[in-house]
């Protein structure tokens, strides 16, 4: 089944907040629900479908439909990590194309700031019954030494440096310095990033996204709902997934699951990688920026440090402005799942609603690009190709 | 930077991986092989991950391998390397690297197991240069 123009996303609300101490888990998601319906033109009562993943509180949809009183005859809560609201978008089309929904509600939100998680740089178990706990917890893996020892690896095998891995950071700055939310708004410098301290060999603290509260949401909705909305229509065009781990001992950290979730979209979709003219991509990270854009066919495998190099993500400066929102490293990371955020900037470049400073002209084909778990022991990718109609 | 001792949680056992851990208190480095396609995986599951066989064997590894990748974990009480190394029977395993100058490892260099004590359960497989 394609997926091709089954769906359109018709609203996309990001939460301004990034420290949420005065708020609850609860309230988080329905003020992001109630923001993503008023963008769209539609009431909670239109809703009949609802995704969230695992940062919902409880058991997910139950205790959210609950909360809002949601009338709804579908539920998904696929968790693949930070890549969830990327599913999700195409969970919703398949939804909508099988005729169980036709106004999906996505969901995401989180205060990891507030609780005070060490969310980058303490172990953490997932699940204490996950088979791999054993073989893995005790020896301290953390959320940023997964992701250096791909960055680690990536500069063995082609050469990749700290410099090149900052441009990321710096694109990245050159665009936060543009959004009044933004936790980190001042521009930095490749000096800048390859001087703070070093976190986990070979990424420093500059290389590593913010820790924020917040959250955001999406409104899907089926062409003919679309049809009777008022805002700028952005179609769905391709959606590809895909999961990617160990491999049974076969350990490939020089590439992600974007391999297979990138062609599969671009495959759907019908373009070529040369008519995107702006990505969202997932940047919990740098190397996790340069890794996916290699996996998406941007450049060839190896080549990503001179791809993001020298301000060719920079919008207005580069080839292929990317999160114009100043992403993950500069805006926002709220439940430390990013994917959300990318969806929402590329909905905000395909409507012409992107800071003018950043806005890409005339953007009519936008990609989306999510890595949810860990790059460096199992992770789940997602891709979307939207466009403007 | 030298290694320091740190504190190393003991791994939570179950009767699927519990020879596993048998040997580790015994000083030695277990290896799963399927007998239907006599490929060697980690970490051990009962069935094969590569062909699904139920027909799996412990296999005693010769406890030498090369460093994958690793990072050391500066940010932390007591800085660590975490590691992937490939063991020389084919699979690649997580790690801590021990005994060792952090500045001074590289990836592909040559490293032997060693058994680390952890806090009341059995001892951690990790990896010294060789």
């Amino acid at each position: 089944m394609t997926l091709k123009g089954s769906a359109f996303i018709a609203g996309a609300y990001e939460h301004p907040t990034r420290k949420a101490d005065d708020k609850s888990l609860a309230q988080l998601h329905a003020e992001v629900a109630k923001g993503a319906l008023d963008d769209a033109g539609l009431t909670k009562d239109d809703v009949d479908g609802y995704f969230c993943a695992g940062d919902a509180p409880g058991l997910g949809p139950l205790s959210m439909v609950d909360y809002m009183n949601l009338k709804v005859r579908h539920v998904d809560s696929t968790d693949t990590g930070g890549s969830s609201p990327l599913i999700h978008v195409a969970h919703a089309a398949e939804a909508i194309s099988a005729g169980r929904c036709s106004v999906a509600l996505i969901t995401l939100a989180g205060r990891p700031r507030a609780e005070g998680m060490a969310t980058g740089t303490a172990p953490r178990i997932a699940t204490a019954t996950a088979p791999d706990v054993p073989f893995e917890f005790p020896y301290g893996p953390t959320i940023v030494n997964m992701y250096a020892m791909c960055a680690m690896r990536h500069m063995y095998q082609y050469g990749t440096t700290s410099e090149q891995l900052a441009w990321v950071k710096v694109a990245a700055s050159h665009h936060a310095q543009h959004n009044p939310h933004a936790m980190l708004r001042d521009v930095v410098t490749v000096e800048e990033v390859v001087n703070s301290p070093v976190i986990a060999d070979p990424l420093h603290r500059l290389d590593c996204c913010v820790i924020s509260d917040g959250g955001g949401a999406l409104v899907v909705v089926s062409p003919e709902v679309a049809a009777s909305l008022k805002r700028p229509k952005v179609r769905l065009l391709g959606a590809g997934e895909s999961p990617k781990h160990q491999m049974g001992g076969k350990v490939d950290l020089t590439y992600s699951g974007a391999v297979r979730s990138g062609a599969a979209a671009f495959e759907m979709a019908g373009v070529n990688r040369s008519d995107i003219q702006y990505v969202s991509i997932y940047d919990s990270f740098t190397i996790t920026v340069l890794m996916q854009l290699e996996d998406l066919g941007f450049c060839e495998k190896g080549q990503g440090g001179k791809l993001v190099a020298d301000g060719n993500l920079i919008s207005g400066v580069g080839k292929l402005p990317f999160n114009t929102d100043g992403g993950g490293l500069c805006n926002n990371h709220p439940s430390n799942r990013g994917g959300m955020t990318k969806v929402i900037e590329a909905v905000r470049q395909l409507r012409g609603e992107a800071h003018p400073a950043v806005q890409v002209k005339n953007c009519a084909l936008a990609l989306a690009h999510g890595t949810g778990g860990s790059l460096g022991t199992r992770h789940g990718s997602a891709t979307l190709i939207l466009e403007r109609q | 930077m030298t290694a320091q001792t740190r504190k190393i949680p003991a791994p939570q056992t179950n009767p699927e991986n519990k020879p596993f851990w048998d040997a580790a208190g015994e000083g030695r480095l277990l290896v799963k092989r399927c007998r239907a396609c006599g490929e060697a995986h980690h970490y051990p599951r009962a069935l094969c991950p590569f062909c699904f066989s139920d027909d799996t064997e412990w296999q005693d590894a010769s406890g030498r391998g090369t460093i994958y990748s690793y990072s050391v974990m500066r940010r932390a009480p007591v800085p660590y390397a975490i590691a992937y190394v490939t063991l020389e029977e084919g699979p690649t395993m997580m790690t801590n690297l021990v005994d060792c100058d952090f500045d001074a490892l590289r990836i592909g260099q040559p490293v032997k197991v060693v058994f680390a004590p952890t806090e009341g359960g059995a001892p951690m497989p990790m990896f010294t240069p060789a």
